[in-house]
């Protein structure tokens, strides 16, 4: 089935294929033949718009992700992939449409959602060990000190050991390596049992070891649990087995569909406004011949390693 | 005399309440100024509590009360100018110089004792009248309870302040809150030490303890212990020989910082065996 591809410039169109959900009444209902109204969906947007000034990062944004399925963001740098994030966590609210996650309306500090943040480094003084960071995550929002009593310590323990962080859980933060911190990250994010797991480029920065180690961590909850996974990423192919959906973003524009779907050189032309060629070589996807213009704003002094391969390259 | 016959002095017994109260109100808020780099701040706000002070000797000759007041003030002010780390530091440099002109000013004024002002600088809590006392004291209950209750928000909008307001701590108004604590601590804490000296017990014991563990219940306890030897050995010191309270203080805890340095040096080397290869990693972007 055709992805559903929208620009700001055909927002009245009819939708273009039977995944397309319509745009969204004022009162902000889903409509009433997009999906029958069972459970709520893990996340729901639906003509969703975030602006910042005058710019749509993204305009009428409709879909759903369900349980336990795993959802890649990916875009150029300023697309506006943290802030959709940002948007679900209920930090930045919405300039028009309608947003749901489990339900209800995102809220700071909602146990629904677990949250691994873009990677930061930690100083290396930083008084503050690895099952500290974890145990903040559980409890860290509320007032007074932090109990001592065994059930609080086992609950972090077992998180710890379940992303096989045991062996440096008592090592200052700041000494630990890049791919055991995105650990410890994952095991905070997930120690208030979320519906929801919200990941910003979890994978920056991580050797292809640690990459396979820390998706597939992620990989299993979701089996596990259920959890809906948003995952936002630079590079696509580490993830690629993985995937069922990507949301790709591109100035103002944005396309879902299965990855079979969103990464040809049709979708992606349509989405960057270029002619752009997608190669697939032993069963990874390279992107050739996206303008830099087409990045939402060129030299913000953002810069991700090398190695993003499926990201459009000048030609 | 001895000691002996000091410590039944209410005198040295108030001086020594006060000073164990402050070092523990130091050392709850040290590890704080280290982990939110606002070293600056407390230089700033102890500075400034001279102003605060010479003003309140000049309208009431109360140099106590008008120093907790004028933390206030800079408090809100700093608060109000630097919402953000970088903007912050610029508006305490900014506060800071008009703030001590005006202090200079207002002493110029005071027709007193020229000694308050080095009091004011270096500390005489040997010298405050007992309802300063009990000011300082309620004031440091005041803190350290606040303290307890902000604790653990603190530490999360500290260390990881993401994740931290993504799970619903204003982390906002909590660092607002700690401006406040941090304005009262440092201003007690330089009724002790002096405006000059506040670093000794603010900074130097929490820096200390940040050498010795890396758990952050543990460097608090360090720090309050390590500011509590500092403050009551100073002052007991001090009433022994003839040597001002606040050069004691600093020099204790100046001792305590090089020997945490010494052992925290084989400490932080004996707590790595599992990647020897990588002392250090390479750190993204
Ligand atoms: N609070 C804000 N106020 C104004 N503009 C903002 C705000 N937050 C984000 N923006 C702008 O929105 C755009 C999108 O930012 P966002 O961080 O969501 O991009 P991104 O897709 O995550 O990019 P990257 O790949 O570089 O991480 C940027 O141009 C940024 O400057
Ligand atoms: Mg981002």
């Amino acid at each position: 089935m055709p992805p559903t591809i929208r620009t700001p410039g055909r927002r009245g169109d009819p939708p273009a294929t039977a995944t397309a959900h319509d745009v969204p009444d004022r009162a902000g209902h889903a409509p009433a033949n997009a999906h029958p109204p069972v459970a709520d969906p893990a996340v729901r947007l639906s003509g969703a718009t975030l602006r910042f000034g005058q710019r749509a990062l993204w305009d009428g944004l409709t879909l759903d992700v369900a349980a336990g399925e795993f959802l890649a963001v990916l875009g150029p740098n300023g697309a506006g992939k943290t802030s959709l994030l940002k948007v679900l966590l209920g930090l930045h609210r919405l300039s028009a449409g309608t947003v749901t996650v489990c339900g209800h309306t995102p809220h700071r500090g909602s146990a629904h959602v677990g949250y691994i943040p873009q990677q930061k480094a930690f100083d290396p003084d930083l008084p503050l060990r690895g099952r500290d960071l974890v145990g903040l995550g559980r409890d860290g929002h509320r007032w007074g000190v932090a109990p001592l009593w065994r059930g609080r310590r086992n609950r972090v323990d077992q998180a710890i050991a379940a992303v096989g962080a045991a062996g440096y859980a008592d090592t200052p933060v700041g000494l630990l390596s890049g791919g055991e911190q995105q650990r410890l990250r994952i095991a905070q994010a997930l120690l208030t049992d979320p519906a929801v797991l919200l990941c910003d480029e979890p994978l920056l920065s991580l050797d292809p070891h640690h990459q396979h180690a820390v998706s597939n961590l992620i990989d299993t909850r979701r089996r596990a649990a259920g959890t809906a996974v948003v995952f936002v990423t630079h590079e696509v192919n580490p993830i690629l087995p993985l995937v069922d959906r990507i949301l790709y973003l591109v100035a103002g524009r944005w396309a879902i569909g299965t990855p079979g779907e969103i990464m040809t050189g049709e979708t992606l032309s349509a989405l960057y406004g270029t002619d752009i060629d997608v190669v697939r070589v032993r069963g990874r996807i390279v992107v050739v011949g996206a303008p830099d213009a087409a990045h939402a704003e060129p030299g913000r002094g953002h810069h991700h390693p090398a190695g993003h391969d499926h990201a459009p390259a000048e030609t | 005399m001895g000691l002996d016959f000091y410590l039944h002095q209410p005198f040295a017994q108030h001086a020594l309440a006060a000073g164990t109260l402050v070092a523990v109100i130091t050392g709850l808020v040290g590890p704080f100024v280290v982990t939110r780099g606002a070293a600056f701040a407390v230089h700033g706000t102890a500075e400034l509590s001279f102003t605060g002070a010479a003003a309140g000797l000049l309208i009431a000759n109360d140099p106590v009360t008008g120093a907790l007041l004028g933390s206030l003030v800079v408090a809100t002010a700093i608060g109000l100018l630097g919402a953000r780390q970088r903007e912050r530091d610029s508006a305490i440099g900014v506060i800071l110089a008009f703030g001590l002109g005006a202090g200079v000013y207002l002493l110029s004024h005071y027709h007193g004792f020229a000694t308050e002002a080095t009091n004011i600088l270096f500390g005489q809590i040997f010298g405050v009248s007992n309802r300063q006392l009990l000011l300082l004291l309620g004031v440091a209950c005041l803190v350290a309870v606040t303290m307890a209750v902000l604790y653990r928000p603190l530490l999360f909008a500290s260390v990881d302040p993401d994740v931290a307001q993504a799970r619903g701590v204003p982390t906002r108004a909590v660092g607002v809150a700690f401006l406040y604590v941090l304005a009262l601590t440092v201003t007690e804490a330089a009724q002790i030490v002096g405006t000059l000296l506040v670093l000794s017990l603010a900074i130097t014991p929490a820096a200390a303890a940040g050498r010795l563990s890396a758990r952050p219940a543990t460097v608090t306890a360090l720090s309050v212990t390590f500011a509590l030897v500092a403050a009551d050995g100073g002052l007991l010191a001090s009433l022994q020989t003839n040597v001002k309270a606040s050069v004691l203080v600093s020099t204790i805890s100046f001792a305590l910082y090089l020997g945490a340095r010494l052992a925290g040096t084989t400490l932080r080397t004996r707590r790595r065996p599992h990647h020897p290869a990588h002392p250090r990693r390479a750190r993204p972007g």
